[in-house]
């Protein structure tokens, strides 16, 4: 399998020649029109409704059209301006955008309803000038795509990763942006046929119910424990500051060897559960005094 | 192609721009106008993410005058102002021009319906 990625960047590699290749030849059109439906039935929006959605890496419009079909308004986005002539000639609904996905997105929080990617993102994860960074990229990307989409909505990416680590890099950056969902791959066995989606979810929670009339009481009963809980407070308060005034008149030395010992676990309970790491284990002695020698 | 449901949509995402980054005001611009069909329970639930003032704003400044300055009530939406909306929002195409950014300056050129968002490697936020 050619590895257009590898070759040269996006905006250069499809140059005028290659768009109009790319778009007349009827094998990637079935390929790429096959992936979109994949990818919008993955999607799930809601039927028979129109949204708004974002078409990541347009391209020609192959899969802008299918956005067509189905009824949605689109706004698409693609690096290569010949690219998107191809477009304009194709006479396709959508807004264009001549935009770096790597750069992150200006739309506002919550435009849109969904998103759809086809065979995109590989390209983020190759360094094409000195200044990219493709962990940085790929977390601008994910994170401005993020904010901007709603609540509760998905974004569905095909894509071809040339290995595993690329993979998990994808989907570490998608999940540090705050992301759910993980990875469908369709047809594992097949070499030919095996398609890899990325189906990442924002949200995708209900909200939860108002209480209705038995919930009152609940709240009463919470409102006198909350009140007996600050009574303790108080007495606590209390009784720290007639235990410290006692102090301050014995001397310190005067500890205890139980209360040291107490202290002692207690501090080192509080180190293991802050995940702290080389905590002496307890023994018998812990907390007791070396011999003394001389 | 820029249409103004997407224009409404669209901050400007220079790095450290955050002020005044919403809307890009258009200057020199060039209008056609497509009409397309109507989908006004699109549009009825589109009205929640919209913003009205900016919209109403940007409208005036392409010449049109057909949106009231108050957003009406959701629930009080008249067909008739539905298809205004409808115009102004899915037929007004701008063709040529620019979007400038209020907050920082940056100028988005548009040309042959397709805006320019590149940024320059040092407006490229983190």
């Amino acid at each position: 399998m050619s590895r257009p990625e590898e070759i040269s960047p996006p905006e250069i590699f499809y140059g005028d020649v290659e768009a109009t290749k790319y778009t007349a030849n009827t094998r990637v059109k079935s390929i790429q029109a096959q992936m979109t439906r994949r990818a919008l039935e993955l999607l799930a929006l809601p039927e028979d409704e129109t949204a708004f959605v974002l078409d990541i890496g347009c391209g020609s419009g192959l899969s802008g059209e299918l956005l067509d079909e189905e009824g949605h308004v689109w706004v698409g986005v693609d690096i290569a301006p010949s690219m998107l002539e191809v477009a304009l000639e194709r006479e396709v609904e959508g807004d264009l955008f001549l935009h770096d996905i790597g750069q992150g997105f200006g739309f506002r929080p919550g435009t849109f309803d969904g998103a759809i990617s086809i065979s995109v993102i590989q390209w983020l994860l190759n360094a094409d000038s000195s200044s990219h960074s493709p962990p940085q990229r790929l977390n601008r990307f994910f994170t401005t795509l993020h904010s901007s989409l709603k609540n509760p909505s998905r974004a569905i990416f095909q894509f071809y990763p040339s290995s595993d680590d690329q993979v998990q890099m994808i989907v570490n950056s998608a999940q540090r942006a705050g992301f759910g969902g993980g990875l469908v791959i369709d047809y594992p066995n097949s070499k030919k046929a095996r398609k890899m989606y990325l189906c990442l979810m924002v949200g995708q929670q209900e909200i939860p119910k108002g209480l209705d009339n038995n919930g009152i009481e609940i709240d009463n009963e919470n409102k006198l424990g909350l009140e007996k809980r600050r009574e303790e407070i108080r007495n606590e308060r209390k009784r720290r500051k007639d235990t410290s005034s006692n102090n301050k008149k014995g001397k310190r030395n005067n500890k205890n060897v139980e209360d040291v010992k107490e202290w002692v676990m207690k501090k080192k309970e509080l180190y293991r559960t802050r995940g702290k790491e080389g905590v002496p284990r307890d023994s018998k002695y812990t907390a007791r005094k070396r011999k003394t020698y001389f | 192609m820029v249409r103004l449901i997407t224009h409404n949509m669209l901050a400007c995402h220079v790095k450290n721009c955050t002020k005044d980054n919403f809307p890009l005001s258009f200057s020199e611009v060039e209008l056609v106008i497509r009409p397309t069909e109507e989908n006004l329970d699109f549009l009825k639930r589109f009205l929640p993410k919209l913003d009205w003032s900016a919209l109403v704003h940007t409208a005036r400044s392409l010449g049109d005058e057909s949106l009231p300055e108050e957003m009406p009530e959701i629930s009080s939406w008249t067909e008739e102002q539905l298809k205004a909306l409808h115009h102004v929002l899915m037929e007004i195409h701008v063709e040529e021009g620019n979007m400038i950014c209020k907050g920082c300056g940056h100028v988005y050129p548009i040309s042959n319906g397709i805006p320019n968002m590149l940024l320059a490697e040092h407006e490229v936020g983190r």
